[in-house]
């Protein structure tokens, strides 16, 4: 029984919420590395991407409550989900054109795009806060558990609950489909494998006809899909706060980073390496310990690596040992 | 200086004035003050991307980290906690820390193979359970010492002018630490780790209470200038005051911030003499031929990465001693109000808008960009109220007049835009 009840804290409270994060991690990555793999350059403005795009999203999905417009059992913030999309595709298509298209005809050097995102993010920052201001927003409706604790010790006999939110579902079950439905577009139509070359090679690409500008332009609606995707699941696990959103652009990084920048398949196994590492490094082992060491071995103390508050540096720490040993990443990115 | 840049540095300047003759010179001298602290960042960053192409995005961690610095050199020493148990253990601890880690990286350069990773993770994980086990019983103690006011390990009680190199030093340690990670890779790597410095050294310093007392900041460091009760306490300063015919309360504050401004002010020339120096010498063109053609200064044998990591460290400590100095014109040190728009992105824009590669430009913008940043959310607040004059009262003006205050960075980030697409070397450009 002292087994089964390790698992189940296990699962409660590293397991489930890890994967969670990972999955929002990585999406938030593989528009970042998809950005890199084929406009070349670090996109700072990603954090705050995500954040205008669920703005758009809550004001979204605000108006269709208003409306007395429901999804059931399922978040309303999923029927907003696309109109948001749409709204945050045309700002960074807008964007593209009015910012970023002139460095690129110049050939400018990458750290000069880098601060040039800099600048977009200090514009996105500020439009964020003033569509949707600085408060911390919860935007969830519908059924708040797939498995409740408390049902699920009754169903069980076991002392340990489990927890399973219906947002943590959607978000492991939306994770899947996106991310098959990104690899399939990058593997099998041919506007994916024009990205795919054009990532790999530029010139090559370019002489065999590809359009840059067409794939610059899908790029970025992939990016910026990704991204309000990202945010939206991940506010409605936690919460909408805008600053938060440009903290997560740490351990999106280095996600990226540590699956190799420009590579789709690293980002997610970035992702998912860094949220297990965060939420290993900063959970109290304490209860789980105690279910499975005998008696005498039991720790007395919370059993806790390092404090909550510390979970950035956990990233930072896996991201400083990847660029030390290797800086091309686990999956062998596009460069050093 | 040409024509041209001194009618700029004119410009500037009469904008100050006119605050003065409008507003009050109290506010005057303030902007004056922050612009003069503000130059000094601008000038290191300057160092760091306008003679290096170095892009560091973690200003703000520097900044927080030099603020430090008066906390432990100024402040009064709590000598309660420093027994076996409480701050000398805290302190063996940390060497203890520091010794595991220089273990590991000797480790690293004298083993190969399945050995060395073996012998790598058995030291790091065995060492950072032996740091913890000697830590927290010793944050324990000095943590529990009168929580209400201290709960730290308080400073060594020296003058606070001293904090200001020393705050300079300990941001060149931890750029040192940067530098030697991400430098040598591609620059958009030293950024993304300059980010993460940056947070982690936040996170630090608001969550290790023994240190500086984390969120429940630290108040009344020592100045170096009188305190202004006193001033109007002395009666030769009234009657001197009098003799200007003016209000003691007004003429002690403002004598104050002329004093913190003769501060600043000195260090600022000092550092713009030493850049200037350092620019037109042998070594400031080496700098600026690496930053244009890495591989060629490579070819006639520069050691790249070496002089990378030497003006990362120089340009980092600067930002280090304007931390200290801020956090000495303040008298407090509240790590809650460090925030990376405010400490790196707005020293970024006053950098590109002064003009990068330039020190004279890197101090106009900083004084420039301070007086907007300060006078565009009045600005904006008016602005809205005449927008929404004629709007009847409801949620929407109410948001509309609260966001108002939001409008700066938005003014700020269209304001870089601008002069990167259609000026890309800034007001005073580089020659």
């Amino acid at each position: 029984m002292d087994f089964l009840n390790a698992i189940v804290a296990l699962l409660n409270f590293v397991v489930i919420p890890a994967t969670a994060y990972g999955a929002q991690l990585a999406l938030g990555a593989l528009g970042v590395t998809l950005i890199y793999g084929i406009l070349r350059f670090s996109n700072f403005a990603h954090g705050d991407t995500m954040a205008l795009g669920t703005g758009f999203v809550i004001l979204f999905t605000w108006w269709f409550q208003s409306m007395g417009l429901h999804f059931g059992p399922l978040p309303t913030a999923l029927i907003a989900l696309p109109f948001g999309i749409v709204v945050t595709i045309l700002f960074v298509l807008g964007t593209d054109r009015a910012v970023y298209r002139f460095y690129r005809q110049q050939k400018a050097a990458p750290v000069i795009l880098v601060i040039v995102s800099m600048g977009v993010m200090f514009i996105m920052n500020g439009l964020t806060r003033f569509v949707i201001g600085v408060e911390e927003i919860r935007f969830d409706d519908g059924a708040r558990f797939v498995i409740n604790a408390g049902a699920f010790k009754a169903a069980t006999g076991l002392a340990e609950g489990l927890a399973f939110k219906s947002t943590q579902a959607l978000t492991i079950l939306t994770a899947v489909v996106v991310v098959a439905a990104l690899f399939l577009f990058l593997n099998r139509t041919r506007t994916g494998k024009s990205m795919r070359a054009f990532s790999d090679n530029e010139d090559l690409a370019l002489l065999s006809g590809i359009n840059p500008e067409k794939v610059v332009a899908v790029t970025w609606m992939i990016s910026a899909g990704l991204a309000v995707i990202a945010g939206t699941l991940y506010g409605l696990d936690k919460s909408f706060k805008a600053f938060n959103y440009f903290q997560l652009l740490l351990p999106i990084f280095a996600s990226a980073i540590v699956g190799g920048l420009g590579n789709p398949l690293g980002a997610i196994a970035g992702g998912f390496l860094i949220a297990f590492s965060e939420v290993g490094f900063t959970y109290a082992w304490k209860k789980v310990a105690t279910y499975v060491l005998p008696e005498s071995l039991a720790p007395e103390g919370l059993a806790q690596l390092l404090s909550t508050d510390y979970k950035f540096a956990v990233s930072f720490a896996i991201l400083i040992v990847v660029l030390l040993f290797k800086p091309t990443g686990l999956f062998r990115g596009k460069s050093v | 200086m040409t024509l041209r840049n001194t009618l700029l540095f004119a410009f500037v300047a009469a904008l100050i004035v006119i605050e003065g003759m409008t507003a009050s010179w109290n506010t005057a001298l303030g902007i004056l003050n922050m612009g003069l602290i503000s130059a000094i960042l601008a000038l290191g960053v300057n160092m760091q991307w306008g003679y290096a192409g170095l892009f560091n995005v973690g200003i703000m961690g520097f900044v927080a980290l030099g603020g430090l610095a008066p906390v432990l050199i100024a402040t009064p020493p709590v000598t309660e906690v420093w027994t076996a148990g409480g701050a000398f253990r805290l302190l063996f601890a940390l060497l203890v820390g520091v010794g595991v880690i220089a273990l590991a990286i000797v480790l690293n350069r004298r083993l190969a193979g399945r050995t060395r990773i073996a012998a790598l993770i058995v030291t790091l994980i065995g060492g950072f359970f032996l740091f913890r086990a000697l830590l927290d019983p010793a944050v324990e103690v000095v943590e529990a010492f009168r929580p209400a006011t201290h709960s730290n390990l308080g400073g060594l009680g020296l003058p606070v002018l001293l904090a200001w190199p020393v705050g300079g030093l300990l941001a060149a340690g931890a750029a040192w630490l940067v530098g030697k990670t991400a430098l040598g890779l591609r620059s958009d790597y030293l950024a993304i780790a300059t980010l993460g410095i940056a947070e982690i050294i936040l996170a630090v310093m608001k969550n290790e209470d023994w240190l500086a007392r984390g969120v429940k900041n630290v108040i009344s460091i020592p100045r170096p200038v009188p305190y202004e009760v006193d001033l109007q306490a002395s009666a030769a300063f009234t009657d001197w005051a009098a003799g200007f015919g003016a209000d003691p309360v007004t003429a002690s504050t403002i004598v104050v911030k002329l004093l913190y401004a003769g501060l600043f002010a000195a260090i600022l020339l000092l550092l713009i003499w030493a850049s200037e120096l350092a620019l037109k010498s042998p070594w400031g063109r080496m700098m600026r031929a690496i930053r244009d053609n890495e591989t060629a200064a490579e070819a006639m044998g520069k050691d790249v990465t070496r002089r990378h990591l030497q003006i990362f460290i120089l340009g980092s400590a600067i930002c280090g001693l304007a931390g200290a100095m801020i956090v000495t014109l303040d008298s407090q040190l509240t790590p809650g109000t460090y925030n990376p728009l405010r400490f790196t992105f707005l020293i970024w824009v006053m950098v590109i808008v002064g003009g990068s590669g330039n020190n004279w430009g890197a101090v106009l913008g900083g004084f420039l960009i301070w007086y907007l940043w300060i006078k565009v959310e009045p600005w904006g607040h008016a602005l809205m109220g005449f927008i929404t004059a004629g709007m009847s009262d409801g949620p929407l003006k109410t948001h509309l007049l609260d966001s108002a205050a939001h409008m700066r960075l938005m003014t700020l980030g269209a304001v870089m835009l601008l002069v990167l697409r259609f000026s890309p070397r800034g007001l005073i450009p580089e020659r």
